[in-house]
């Protein structure tokens, strides 16, 4: 009651709800619904089909954590956030967990009290453009108009760049991924910047990609994980462990299609002690022995996210690179399970 | 002789801050005042607490840190190396820019077209109706969308506007209307006075000196006006003044933009973009023409029923005494009208400049935008951004109101 009082009075300066208590994991199982903030529509990120059904790279980070937690992927509320109100709304407990394509940085994890529990996408900041415009290097785009969303690490990164090279542009403020997309094909500005698996998703979605190009340029680092509030590390840890689990299981070819087989036992102490049928991992965070086995049915291990939401047979078409396990000269890598 | 007794003395009992008419008044302002103070120490409490279990305080230290994000309009010297602070006044310049043009146009919009409402011309004000009507019908906010879906979609791309391209620019090659901007010339002054410093940014002499010379050419029609009402007054015979006014209100600023070597930059298509001119972003344009347009709707209104309140017998009379119909309005309709006119014109004012902070819409960067909206999200100092931006709208809006309560006491009717 006081509570809600309160921030009846201050919702105008973003707040909307209590404390950041810990506790988030008895809420969640009393709600019997996660609250996963995702974006307002990426095509293979997360986005809703006709009939409202959410899928895609972040949706199943959602999934996962709903079948960890709740025993069921589908046991999730999925609330659309902008650039801008992403972090209020996961500050204010208005979701639990935040997977929503967002960068890893300092300010976020130690300013805006966040806390990110891992990686699922290792990015970088990129520049896309019509090829009738004729450029092939960012370093050509000096007095260009740029569309950006503001709220982004992208607004930061774009003045950056363009002052270290002595360039000069006229920013375009935008509010989300499809106003961006009807202001760059209206021809309202001359490149569109972001993510560049975000720019590879949103060229997906045009009805001619193959007029538009993706410049080579990288400017920035964008490390893109799921997080939550700062504050109740057992909820972080659920969180943390649950992609985890799905990072491990690709590493040890743990797949949809064998998991009912692995874990009835395996040749692998590892495999063993992740699916559950040895030791007890899952009641030290407070959940039961076969969460990390439910986490991995719910879409498959990360590299089945992968190709099926935003790898190379999809239309987004997005290859592994530093996204594969560090076995195969990528970037992902967890800590073991024991 | 009857001697007066003294009626019975009687104590102070507590009942009679209840019972007593003389003391209920102040029981409950008492009562009430001591609720607010309560609810409002409880709601400070509340944000202190909160904010301390979030690990957060409140402090305004963030406005004197690097911005680094880049601004498309900026009336003063900014960059991404600007503080918050500055990207504020920025933000708050362009607010201020909006409002005071919109209030311009709407005013020149409204005044018209009331007085068009009037008239005895069926269409005329027939047309003058609709107008009135469909914009003031539809929520603001729809009009700026509409405006700038407009301007995006039916504008050319500005490299339309290559050698052989499609489309051509207005006005002797001086405007080209695009759909990111309207370019238009930038005025140039090729023996300029230079720019005053004042410590936050600089201002452009020139433009001081133009004001300067305009005003006193205007306060000098003033003072040949009033010698030509007291000769009127004297003799029955007003001399002529048209052309001297002409002469005042226009002489000096053409003579002054004559001396500081006046001319005009015409923008160019350079690589993707014009340069050269000033480019009128379509965001601002939109903005700009949906608010006036909008605000215009209502003034319009305001103007008709302020010349209605004046009573018909006044034009009649004023007709009896031979004046001309231009006359009548200047001299007896409208300085009788504007009482009636300006007090609801302040709040029309107050509503356009708090208006504009639907700039959210266009991507505009206004207070709302910059302060509110960037600077708040990188931030995360959501509490002290919005008090910030709460109270800065107050100064403003209490800052118009006094102004334009001057100017009210000015025309209002002075009862001697
Ligand atoms: N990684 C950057 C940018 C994230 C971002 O906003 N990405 C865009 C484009 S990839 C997006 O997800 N938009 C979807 C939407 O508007 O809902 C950040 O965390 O600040």
């Amino acid at each position: 009651m006081k509570k809600s009082l309160f921030f009846g009075t201050l919702t105008a300066a973003g707040m909307v709800a209590g404390f950041a208590a810990a506790g988030t994991l008895e809420d969640v199982v009393a709600r019997g619904e996660l609250n996963c903030g995702v974006n307002t529509g990426l095509v293979g990120f997360a986005a809703p089909d006709a009939n409202g059904n959410w899928s895609g790279f972040d949706v199943a980070i959602c999934k996962a954590v709903a079948a960890a937690v709740l025993g069921d992927p589908n046991k999730v509320k999925y609330v659309p956030t902008s650039g801008q109100t992403r972090f209020t709304a996961l500050a204010s407990s208005e979701i639990d967990v935040l997977a929503r394509n967002s960068t890893w940085t300092f300010t976020r994890d130690v300013d805006l009290k966040l806390d990110f529990v891992g990686v699922n996408y290792y990015d970088g900041q990129g520049f896309m453009v019509p090829k009738a415009l004729g450029v092939s290097s960012a370093k050509e785009l000096d007095g260009a108009t740029i569309c950006i969303q503001t709220g982004t690490t992208t607004e930061l990164n774009l003045a950056d760049f363009f002052k270290a090279n002595n360039m000069t542009y006229s920013p375009i403020a935008i509010d989300s991924n499809a106003e961006g997309e009807q202001q760059y094909l209206a021809g309202a500005c001359d490149a569109y910047t972001t993510d560049a698996s975000g720019l590879a998703a949103t060229r997906a979605a045009f009805a001619t990609p193959s007029d538009h190009i993706i410049l080579p340029e990288i400017i920035s680092k964008e490390p893109l994980g799921p997080l939550v509030r700062h504050g109740d590390n057992q909820w972080g840890d659920i969180v943390r462990w649950t992609l985890n689990a799905l990072i491990a299981a690709e590493e040890y070819g743990i797949t949809s299609a064998n998991l009912e087989e692995l874990s009835k036992g395996s040749s692998n102490p590892e495999i063993d002690r992740l699916l559950g049928t040895s030791g007890d991992l899952g009641p030290m965070f407070g959940l039961d022995n076969l969460w990390a086995k439910r986490a991995i049915a719910a879409s498959g291990n990360y590299g089945e996210i992968f190709a099926a939401t935003i790898g190379e047979s999809t239309p987004i078409g997005l290859a592994r690179g530093l996204n594969a396990q560090w076995t195969q000269g990528g970037l992902l890598y967890t800590p073991p399970f024991r | 002789m009857a001697i007066a007794t003294e009626p019975p003395k009687q104590g102070f009992r507590l009942s009679q801050l209840l019972y007593d008419t003389r003391y209920r008044s102040m029981t409950i302002q008492v009562v009430v005042m001591m609720m607010f103070m309560a609810f409002a120490a409880w709601l400070v409490d509340n944000t202190i607490t909160n904010l301390a279990a979030r690990g957060k305080d409140f402090n305004f230290g963030f406005l004197s840190v690097r911005s680094g994000y880049d601004i498309g309009q900026r009336l003063i010297a900014y960059d991404s190396d600007s503080t918050h602070a500055r990207a504020m006044l920025v933000g708050l310049l362009n607010t201020l820019l909006v409002s005071f043009l919109g209030c311009l146009l709407a005013v020149a919009v409204g005044v018209t077209v009331g007085i068009l409402r009037l008239s005895k011309n069926w269409l005329v004000a027939r047309l003058m109706t609709i107008y009135v009507e469909v914009f003031r019908n539809v929520p603001v906010l729809l009009w700026i969308l509409i405006f700038l879906a407009v301007l995006t979609e039916a504008a050319p791309l500005p490299n339309a506007f290559k050698e052989g391209g499609s489309a051509s620019m207005l006005l002797f090659d001086s405007i080209a209307v695009t759909n990111r901007y309207t370019a238009v010339p930038d005025p140039l002054f090729s023996r300029s006075l230079g720019n005053i410093d004042i410590g936050i940014f600089l201002i452009s002499s020139d433009l001081m000196a133009l004001i300067a010379v305009v005003v006193a050419g205007w306060y000098a029609r003033r003072l040949v006006l009033r010698r030509a009402t007291a000769v009127q007054n004297a003799t029955g015979e007003r001399p002529v003044t048209w052309w001297k006014s002409v002469a005042l209100l226009t002489l000096p600023a053409v003579l002054t933009l004559w001396a500081l070597g006046f001319h005009l930059g015409y923008p160019s298509l350079q690589g993707f973009n014009f340069t050269g001119g000033i480019n009128v972003s379509n965001a601002f344009m939109a903005l700009w023409l949906a608010l006036s347009l909008y605000t215009g709707a209502f003034i319009a209104e305001i103007v008709r029923a302020g010349v209605m309140a004046i009573s018909n017998g006044q034009t009649e009379a004023a007709y009896a005494l031979g004046l001309r119909p231009g006359r009548t309005m200047n001299l007896v309709i409208l300085p009788q009208a504007l009482r009636v006119i300006i007090p609801p014109l302040i709040s029309q004012f107050l509503n356009l400049t708090k208006n504009s902070s639907l700039a959210i819409a266009t991507g505009y960067l206004d207070l709302r935008g910059t302060l509110g909206g960037i600077t708040l999200n990188q931030t995360g100092r959501e509490l002290e951004s919005v008090l910030l931006m709460m109270l800065i709208y107050l100064v403003l809006s209490l800052m118009i109101s006094g102004v334009m309560n001057i100017y009210n006491a000015s025309v209002k009717l002075k009862e001697r």
